[in-house]
């Protein structure tokens, strides 16, 4: 237990260690501890606020898929009312050319008869004039009894 | 290994067992020979420089290469332990040390302090004999008297090294004292605490603090040299029951199984003490740069 200048030099060796642990041994590692800390905590936020943004973006999902639906209902009672209004429009339209056939058929017809009717009218003259002349056994003037035959015709 | 070395040491020079322990208890020293004189400034012991330089280097430079590769990304198994040290000091001064300036100065020296004084302290599981046997190769292959080879190794069994810290502790507290509480303010409280400020007092509060001052500093030094001191002394008479070798017979087989299971005990038990006052050496400082911070 003796006493000498070991103990100076230890001193002096003692703090050149310290000051060399302070300079290049603490700052490294506490640095690396702090942005350690420092990215763990920025990891924990940004998964947080990943989770808060797929909760919202699920919400809107849902709200759109919401809105789809309405607008597509919207969409199909459209169609469906243009629909039934194309096939009423069709309908009556139909009905329509429908009547305006059966009226030209029957104004046809009508004509077509009135037709007949004139010509059954020459023939039964002539077949009246004919059966006249039987009847009477005589020439008969057409152009004298014209007045005659002319009331006949119109009598049928 | 103690065993043969010592007992060869028994048979070619026939040492006592006293002789043998004050071979083992002289330092390699500038001067070749054992001081005589209790203060002498005008010696070095060469050894204890030497192992405590080494040791620092071998500690801080442990520290140092986990530093140089420090990563903020996934640490090495490394870099964790260092980091685990870092955080512990860390932690330990934060509580005690509240200024975080003086936290920049104060963590690495406790750091520092925890793992050279481990490292001075673990010397002491290599065995007794080793380096000293091999350093008296070396002496008497230079030339020199191998009887006068002596080597101690570890440093904080040397009072000079733990006294060399306890003092740079005491220097670090007496210049926060300044720098907290100002010149003024801390000559105010060398002579108003811890009784009072009533001027009768005033010789009382500064005696006071002056046995405060010098019992932290010595009990500081004292503390690690008597554990380790004593640690190093009980080896020795470890070695010694296996050094009275003296052929295959029941008192010789006797005292090596002793030596074995002894050196075993005292080992294991030895780990404890070396991590134990290394910490303690580390809590001891940071409590009393702490209570430099605070005033009476």
């Amino acid at each position: 237990m003796n006493l000498n200048a070991t103990l100076i030099a230890q001193a002096v060796v003692f703090l050149v260690f310290v000051v060399f642990t302070m300079k290049f041994v603490w700052p490294p590692i506490t640095v690396a501890l702090d942005e350690r800390a420092k990215k763990i905590a920025d990891g924990l936020a940004a998964a947080d606020k990943a989770k808060t943004d797929l909760a919202n973006a699920e919400k809107r999902a849902v709200e759109e898929l919401k809105s789809a639906r309405e607008s597509a209902t919207e969409l199909r009672s459209g169609a469906e009312k243009q629909a039934n209004q194309l096939i009423e429009d069709a309908r009556a339209e139909a009905a329509r050319i429908v009547a305006a056939a059966r009226e030209a058929a029957e104004a046809e017809a009508a004509v077509a008869a009135q037709r007949a009717r004139e010509a059954l009218r020459e023939q039964v003259a002539t077949l009246a004039v004919a059966g006249a002349e039987k009847i009477l056994r005589k020439e008969i003037n057409a152009q004298a009894h014209a007045d005659l035959l002319a009331q006949l015709k119109s009598e049928l | 290994m103690s065993t043969e070395h010592a007992a060869e040491h028994a048979v070619a020079h026939a040492p006592n067992a006293g002789e043998y322990v004050a071979h083992h208890l002289t330092y390699l020293n500038t001067t070749g020979h054992k001081q005589t004189a209790l203060v002498d400034w005008s010696v070095l012991n060469i050894d204890t420089l030497f192992f405590s330089i080494a040791m620092g280097v071998v500690g801080v430079g442990l520290l140092w290469l986990a530093a140089r590769k420090a990563t903020s990304g996934v640490p090495g198994r490394f870099q964790g332990f260092v980091e685990l040290l870092v955080e512990m000091v860390s932690d330990q001064a934060k509580g005690i040390i509240h200024s975080e300036t003086s936290r920049k100065f104060v963590s690495p020296l406790a750091l520092t302090v925890f793992i050279w004084v481990f490292f001075m302290n673990a010397m002491d599981f290599l065995p007794v004999d080793l380096l000293p046997r091999i350093w008296e190769g070396i002496y008497g292959s230079m030339g020199g008297d191998p009887h006068h080879a002596y080597l101690r190794v570890v440093p904080t069994a040397d009072i000079n090294a733990t006294f060399g810290m306890s003092f740079t502790v005491l220097l670090i507290c007496l210049y926060y004292n300044m720098k907290i509480k100002g010149v003024g303010g801390w000559i105010h409280e060398l002579f108003t605490a811890p009784f009072g400020s009533h001027p009768v007092l005033w010789p009382v509060n500064f005696c006071m603090q002056l046995i405060e001052f010098a019992a932290k500093t010595i009990s500081h030094g004292m503390r690690l040299f008597g554990n380790m001191f004593a640690g190093e002394l009980i080896f020795m008479l470890i070695a010694l029951m296996g050094a009275a070798w003296t052929g295959f017979n029941a008192p010789s087989i006797l005292l090596f199984f002793g030596h074995f299971v002894a050196g075993l005990a005292w080992t294991l038990f030895h780990i404890l003490v070396v991590a134990l006052q290394a910490f303690i050496f580390m809590m001891l400082t940071l409590v009393y740069v702490g209570q430099a911070h605070e005033g009476h």
